[in-house]
């Protein structure tokens, strides 16, 4: 019979192993390709793999003139940085009268919007390409701008409706004793204290932005393509250059993966429409 | 000056009425309190007097000028909230500079009203912190500087000492009662704790279902309920009601049977009542004593005893059932059961008709 | 002292004042929500009845100007296409699977991190949630080259070292093979969810529980279980949403081959349209996927709807 303490020193060694192996496991993948980016094209396509080699700079020395990786990075910054800012303006003063202006309509106008997610991108595939077509805007940032922050929009509203429903109401009301107009209100109190908030959900669309792939494959070509798209193009079957791909890859997933870490708490409560805090 | 004249005000939510048609006079320099159970709509009637809730009918005046339908910002007036309300990004000062800042205020005059308010409530050192790095009673006291700073014509406070602990509150109580002196200001007090309403009002206003059930100073209210209502909540431990009828009537006053096993006759002239008439007699724990004799004996059975030291609350039950609350000196406990004896003090019974009004007034009042 | 005097306003409110009164009673809230309501009414309208309307006419960009009303002709081929059957039973065999994997591993797997606290949880937290911040499209090359490859993929040389013979996982088992990467993806928003929930379960419940006997596992069973249910519906929300339109990793990998061996329906949709260039078709099939994910939305809805707005 094993004590108290040694019981639970025994399921402490065996989560931990257990929960250590699974971790190192799901992110393998990730390590691989990070692994594999320091490679030569030689190297990374040897067999059997080697886990032991000389690290190489040399594919992220030459990755602009090898994929001209960084009009790409850019356009997915503007991108996502676009539609990021665009989303805040229409999603903040929404969820201001949504949180502190309720009517008997906002539950159902939050699910309403909730429910316009569900459209399926492929279900107005074709119209919006061939608006985007007729409107010369295909292959333009413009045009993922506008669709990211329309897809995004409901989660938007919804995270930053879930932030303001948190702030008492008397910190407002104070305010306007004070004499703040609705946008001194807005702006002076009501936006400072949310700061959090808003900032998680900037980060959240951020990284919905900079991953999304359908629409990014199918209206964008050379000009508009951001990270998402070119490295798309790597899985032509002609040339294999993983240590090029993988370099590529790790510099484009890189600082979402950053912003992930550092937000994964508050994304849980934009992620999940406020259920889970 | 400030005088603000309420007449029959109404506000409804989703046509459930909040507030039944209130009239009220406040006079300046007074201080008022509205004092009722929860969901009296003691809170919303201050919201409206803000303006943070839109009135649904009737009129609010604030020294002849109709404020009904004007903003808050517009109507001269400052809140102090339950939760204080206070900017939390903002330090000490700027929660208390940031109402001047929006009426454009010059900023030397900015500055003056803030030392001031700082000196009156002793916030000097505070100034640069954040509300978070405050304790609950400074927070308080930089709520209270906000409404100050404002200088305005009247003060509301929405239960302002309620998320303060029990020594906390009667020291702010006590500066409240110093500051309305002070500042020679109107204020409208909110709270559901009748020992704040008798301590600090001029004149209070008790308020139930969303109608004024009596207004008056603390002590007519104390003596001279208006009704079964006002009878129980102000004065504590609470007043205890006995079931009687009217045994006679003559000019002298009246004979009620009480249904707990005595008579009495009360000094009460000129009420319109009836032999047989169904009453309710009202008696605070200090008028009834334990005694052998008097002109109304009772006899009852003791329960549980609370001893305070210098007083003993002794519960009891009469023989018809009812509670009765029975104060006595300090170093006396009764046994739990135990009989005991009581005289009621006939000049300060209280008497209620069948729909809880008072009847008549006692003759022995204290001014 | 602000002490200006103002004339005596009238008794009788004037009208003007109830209307205004009767302005600040909507609030500046219908002003506010307009422009978010009116954008994503404009994109789910427009579009859509764009759809609908090239669901019932010829329309191919191949041929331009022969644009006929056809009726629901669009539908039978697209109906009677030899993709559609197994576009419609890998869509829900990818979506299934990908749920059951993810929900059932998630609640094991945060349910571990929270059995006991042992040396670099935090970091193995950040590990297991990672997958999920990869972009679609690099994760399926990362897959496809790395890891799927048949002869210098990890997964071939496991295989070689424990003497069977390499896989060749994409042409052998394409749909496996997307599932197994969806799955990579999604399993960490499950963990990253559940985990959360999981911490705000009450301790004092817990130790109530264990005082009155409960073991380990009838703990897991009767609390945290049930505590679990609001934040896996959400789980399972969120994953239909997005797994019913999984493009970018079928796209990169497989091509939806061989055959129609991986295709889904929006593989499928996107392969008529802007592949073969049949709008009229792809449109009706577009329709199509449209009823499918509004049946999953109103059970989906119906199922968390009350739950997630009843909160406040």
């Amino acid at each position: 019979m094993l004590t108290l303490k040694q019981s639970r020193r025994l399921t402490t060694v065996l989560t931990g192993t257990l929960s250590w192996a699974l971790a190192l496991l799901l992110f393998f993948p990730i390590l691989w390709m990070l692994l594999t980016s320091f490679k030569t094209e030689l190297e990374a396509f040897a067999t059997p793999p080697q886990f032991v080699f000389t690290p190489t700079l040399e594919n992220y020395l030459h990755i602009q003139d090898r994929s001209g990786y960084f009009k790409y990075a850019w356009n997915s910054v503007f991108i996502a940085f676009g539609a990021t800012a665009l989303g805040m303006l229409i999603a903040v003063p929404a969820a201001y009268s949504m949180a502190f202006f309720e009517t008997r309509r906002t539950k159902g106008t939050l699910l309403w919007m909730l429910s316009t997610k569900m459209l399926p991108p492929v279900g107005v595939l074709v119209p919006i390409y061939l608006l985007a077509k007729q409107f010369g805007l295909l292959d333009t940032r413009t045009v993922l701008i506008v669709i990211y922050t329309l897809i995004n929009l409901p989660i938007m509203v919804w995270m930053i409706y879930t932030y303001f429903r948190d702030i008492p109401r008397d910190i407002l009301e104070a305010a306007r004793m004070d004499g703040a107009s609705t946008l001194q209100e807005i702006v002076q109190v009501l936006l400072p204290i949310a700061r959090g908030g808003l900032a998680s959900t900037v980060l959240l669309s951020v990284i919905l932005c900079w991953n999304e792939a359908f629409w990014s494959l199918n209206l964008t070509s050379s000009n508009a393509a951001p990270l998402s798209a070119l490295i798309a193009s790597y899985s032509s079957p002609e040339g294999l250059f993983w240590a090029k791909l993988s370099a590529v890859s790790t510099l484009a997933c890189a600082p979402i993966l950053i912003f992930g870490w550092i937000s994964q708490k508050q994304l849980v409560r934009g992620l999940s429409f406020g259920a889970v805090k | 000056m400030a005088e603000l004249k309420i007449r029959n005000l109404t506000k409804g939510f989703d046509g459930l009425e909040i507030i039944k048609g209130i009239d009220l006079d406040i006079r300046d320099r007074e201080f008022v309190v509205f004092v009722g159970p929860s969901g009296c709509g003691k809170s919303t009637l201050l919201r409206l007097i803000a303006g943070l809730e839109d009135v649904s009918g009737g009129q609010i005046e604030l020294d002849g000028r109709d404020i009904t339908d004007l903003p808050p910002a517009a109507r001269d007036l400052a809140m102090v909230f339950q939760t204080y309300a206070l900017y939390p990004h903002m330090s000490v000062r700027r929660n208390l500079s940031f109402a001047l800042e929006l009426a454009r205020a010059d900023k030397q005059e900015i500055a003056r009203k803030v030392e001031d308010a700082a000196r009156i409530l002793e916030l000097g050192p505070l100034l640069e912190r954040k509300p978070r790095q405050l304790s609950g009673g400074q927070r308080q006291r930089v709520a209270i500087g906000r409404a100050i700073v404002r200088n305005p014509r009247i003060f509301l406070f929405d239960e302002p000492l309620s998320n303060l602990d029990a020594a906390l509150r009667v020291q702010m109580r006590l500066e409240l009662a110093r500051l309305h002196q002070e500042l020679k200001a109107t204020m409208i007090y909110v709270t559901h704790d009748q020992v704040e309403a008798m301590t600090l009002a001029d004149k209070v206003v008790v308020l139930n279902g969303g109608r004024i059930e009596q207004v008056g100073s603390p002590m007519t209210l104390y003596h001279s309920p208006a009704n079964m209502f006002v009878a129980a909540f102000i004065g504590t431990p609470r007043m205890g009601f006995l079931k009687g009828r009217v045994g006679a009537v003559n000019a002298d006053g009246c004979a009620v049977e009480v249904d707990a096993g005595c008579r009495l006759v009360l000094p009460l002239g000129g009420a319109a009542l009836a032999v047989g008439d169904p009453v309710t007699l009202g008696i605070r724990p200090e008028h009834l004593n334990r005694s052998e004799t008097g002109p109304c004996l009772m006899e009852v059975t003791a329960d549980v005893s609370e001893r305070l030291g210098s007083d003993t609350y002794c519960h009891v039950r009469t023989d018809s059932g009812e509670p009765l609350t029975v104060r006595i000196r300090g170093d006396f406990s009764p046994r739990y059961g135990e009989r005991l004896r009581l005289s009621l003090d006939v000049d300060h019974c209280h008497l209620f008709d069948r729909d809880g009004q008072a009847i008549g007034q006692p003759l022995q009042q204290v001014a | 002292m602000n002490t200006t005097t103002l004339p005596t306003a009238p008794r009788t409110t004037a009208p003007a004042a109830r209307a205004a009164r009767a302005m600040r009673r909507l609030g500046p809230g219908w002003f506010l929500v307009s422009p978010s309501v009116a954008l994503l009414l404009l994109w789910m309208l427009v579009p859509l009845a764009m759809t609908v309307y090239f669901s019932t006419i010829r329309y191919n960009l191949l041929y331009p100007g022969d644009n006929d009303f056809v009726g629901f002709e669009n539908f039978y081929y697209f109906l009677t296409d030899a993709g559609f059957v197994p576009g419609m039973l890998n869509t829900l065999l990818l979506v299934g699977s990908v749920l059951l994997i993810s929900v059932v591993l998630g609640v094991l797997i945060a349910a571990l991190l929270e059995a006991a606290e042992f040396p670099g949880r935090g970091l193995v937290r950040v590990l297991l949630i990672s997958p999920f911040f990869i972009m679609p499209t690099v994760s399926a090359l990362i897959w496809k080259n790395l890891l799927f490859h048949p002869v210098s993929g990890i997964l071939a040389a496991l295989w070689k070292f424990f003497g069977a013979r390499p896989i060749d996982w994409l042409a052998e088992y394409p749909l496996l093979s997307v599932i197994i990467i969806v799955s990579w993806q999604w399993l960490p928003f499950a963990i990253l969810i559940l985990m959360t929930a999981m911490q705000s379960l009450d301790q004092e419940q817990k130790e109530a529980a264990r005082l009155d006997g409960a073991g380990p596992l009838a703990i897991f069973w009767h609390l945290t279980l049930p505590h679990l249910a609001r934040p896996i519906a959400v789980v399972v929300m969120i994953e239909t949403i997005f797994l019913l339109s999984v493009f970018a990793e079928i796209f990169t990998t497989t091509s939806g081959g061989p055959g129609y061996a991986s295709t889904n329906l929006a593989y499928l949709i996107y392969n008529q349209a802007l592949l073969q260039f049949d709008v009229g078709m792809a449109s009706a099939g577009g329709l199509i996927a449209v009823v499918i994910a509004n049946i999953a939305a109103i059970v989906l809805v119906r199922m968390l709807g009350k739950n997630l707005t009843e909160k406040y």
